[in-house]
């Protein structure tokens, strides 16, 4: 296992369901609980040092339970390592808490898959549509949104 | 929806006394360029605040990938920075590939290199060129355009396509290079490119004018920079060095030797300084690049990812087989999930992957550069003026192709 998941593997336990590096990359499941703190953690941690949150998506295990997946892409200037945190989200509670605290970049992240997968972001300054268009029904990205489904064209907000 | 302004915030005093004005500028305006639209709140033309908005050249990229192969989504990846569509296309291949576990000839890497390069540079060029044309510079426009047509020329030759390239393929690329295309990139990168550069160069780096409308107008520090997630020349213009080309060398890049560029402001005339030094500093690439390129082949001699020759598939029942299954079905790639980067043209373009096995993605999530750069735009312009924010537009390069995908 890679330095950066077994570090954070020592300081957080149990909350580490599942860690991998296939491919080369690391990748740490983690439980949603404490997920802020974990990100923190990652963040101002000496040895890790992640100051960029790269990227943040959903992604959507239809058909398996947990259903939702959100995953975090970090990556350190100072260290020049990549993470993967990810978390499992129920179906019929797709939430987390909001980490636009840890990282100003995740706000609109955090839109965009709130906005193609549903995932509620518990804390976020705004969570609205950010790609569609406000009253579009339904979470295009979800496996289960056809791809074919059309809906009406709207026009300007009155 | 906006938040309701508080004129008392801050406890400033309005310019003019009366309510701050709220200004629509765009999606159809020639100075977003692309499908691009801002909220601002103005005091006379003071910004006090502004709300980027976007999604209007939105077109299910990622949807319409899960229901294609793998080979399929090459195309659809054109069309994210169509500025520099053959970056995207390496970009893509190269996450497939990691997936795969291929490692992809020497001579296609170097292929590979090549057109990227040629891809920054016209991207470049399109940005500083428009840049200017928006702040009343035009005649920059059309130097930069002429080197542009020059390069669109050699990569059409590779392809037969200027914009949507699709030249690469999952372990290589379309075709190999023509006969003497090397010699034309050179002339092209010996001719044309570098007069090109020289010309604005001596147009605008000593300009007044230029320096005025750009020097400490968009600028941040790096720590916000950073917090904000912008990578590429706007992060290099703030001083911090991440290229991912130097620091996770990828392709054959830590064979070359090359620069880069920082600024120290982060503002739009630091932006503007990365990008043409980063041209010169592409032209030193594909020189080296063209000078060491290896013979052999291009692609992988794997069937399981590589079409067989027409000849073959005409003649027999393998081929035909082999053909048919690739194109009916798709490749094989195997289950598990890969985070990719490149240093495209605007900074990190990142494709994840996830695949459950099978022809074609589970889920394709690109992390395109401007993303981020977009989001930062209220932090780059609020307490300049509305000029200011057409100049500072252009100069971080927002591509709505890549930003609403």
């Amino acid at each position: 296992m890679s330095r950066v998941l077994d570090k954070l593997a020592a300081v957080f336990g149990t909350e580490v369901v599942a860690t991998h590096s296939d491919f080369g990359d690391d990748t740490a499941l983690v439980r949603r609980d404490r997920i802020v703190e974990i990100l923190v953690f990652l963040r101002d941690d000496p040895d890790l040092l992640f100051d960029f949150a790269m990227d943040l998506t959903g992604v959507d295990h239809y058909g398996e339970e947990p259903r939702f997946e959100v995953v975090y892409h970090l990556y350190s200037l100072e260290k020049k390592h990549r993470v993967r945190i990810k978390v499992r989200l129920p179906e019929d509670d797709p939430a987390v808490d909001s980490a636009v605290t840890v990282w100003p970049t995740l706000n609109w992240y955090e839109r965009e898959a709130y906005d193609m997968y549903g995932i509620i972001f518990r804390g976020h300054p705004r969570l609205t549509r950010i790609l569609m268009y406000e009253g579009f029904d339904g979470h295009p990205l979800r496996k289960d949104y056809p791809k074919e489904k059309r809906q009406p064209t709207i026009g300007p907000e009155e | 929806m906006m938040e309701p302004f508080d004129s008392d915030a801050g406890g400033a005093k309005l310019d003019l006394q009366s309510e701050p004005m709220i200004l629509n500028i765009g999606p159809s305006h020639p100075a977003t360029h692309t499908t691009l639209r801002f909220r601002t709140v103005l005091d006379g033309e003071t910004i006090l605040d502004l709300e980027p908005e976007f999604g209007y050249l939105h077109r299910g990229f990622e949807k319409e990938s899960e229901a294609a192969t793998w080979t399929q989504v090459i195309p659809y990846t054109d069309r994210l920075n169509y500025c520099s569509a053959m970056m995207n296309n390496v970009g893509y291949a190269m996450a497939v590939e990691k997936l795969c576990g291929i490692e992809v000839p020497e001579r296609c890497q170097y292929i590979r290199v090549i057109i990227s390069e040629l891809s920054r540079i016209i991207d470049h060029m399109v940005c500083v060129g428009t840049n200017m044309v928006d702040i009343g510079a035009l005649t920059n426009f059309w130097y930069f355009w002429k080197c542009r047509e020059e390069v669109y020329k050699v990569l059409e030759e590779l392809c037969g396509q200027r914009l949507t390239t699709t030249y690469t393929r999952i372990g290589g690329v379309m075709a190999d290079v023509p006969e003497g295309w090397t010699d034309r990139v050179l002339a092209v990168c010996r001719g044309v490119i570098p007069e090109g550069i020289a010309d604005v160069d001596r147009l605008l780096t000593r300009n007044r004018i230029f320096i005025e409308r750009t020097m400490g107008v968009g600028g941040i520090t790096p720590k916000e920079a950073i917090a904000l997630g912008f990578t590429g020349p706007c992060l290099r213009a703030t001083g911090v060095p991440l290229d991912l080309r130097k620091d996770h060398p990828y392709m054959v890049y830590d064979r070359f030797d090359f620069d880069v560029p920082v600024g120290e402001a982060g503002d739009t005339c630091d932006r503007y300084m990365v990008r043409m030094e980063e041209m010169r500093q592409s032209l030193r690439i594909i020189e080296q690049a063209v000078a060491g390129m290896p013979g052999g082949p291009v692609n992988v001699d794997d069937p399981r990812f590589i079409l067989p020759p027409k000849e073959a598939v005409y003649e027999n029942i393998e081929a035909l087989m082999n053909h048919f299954k690739i194109i009916m079905e798709g490749i094989r790639v195997p289950a598990g999930e890969v985070y990719s980067a490149t240093e495209a043209a605007n900074g990190e373009l990142g494709y994840y992957i996830v695949s459950k096995g099978g022809g074609g993605p589970w889920k394709i999530k690109v992390r395109p550069p401007c993303f981020p750069l977009f989001q930062g735009m209220p932090r780059l312009v609020k307490g300049h003026m509305i000029a200011d924010l057409i100049a500072v537009l252009g100069s971080v390069n927002i591509i709505a192709g890549e930003l609403d995908r």
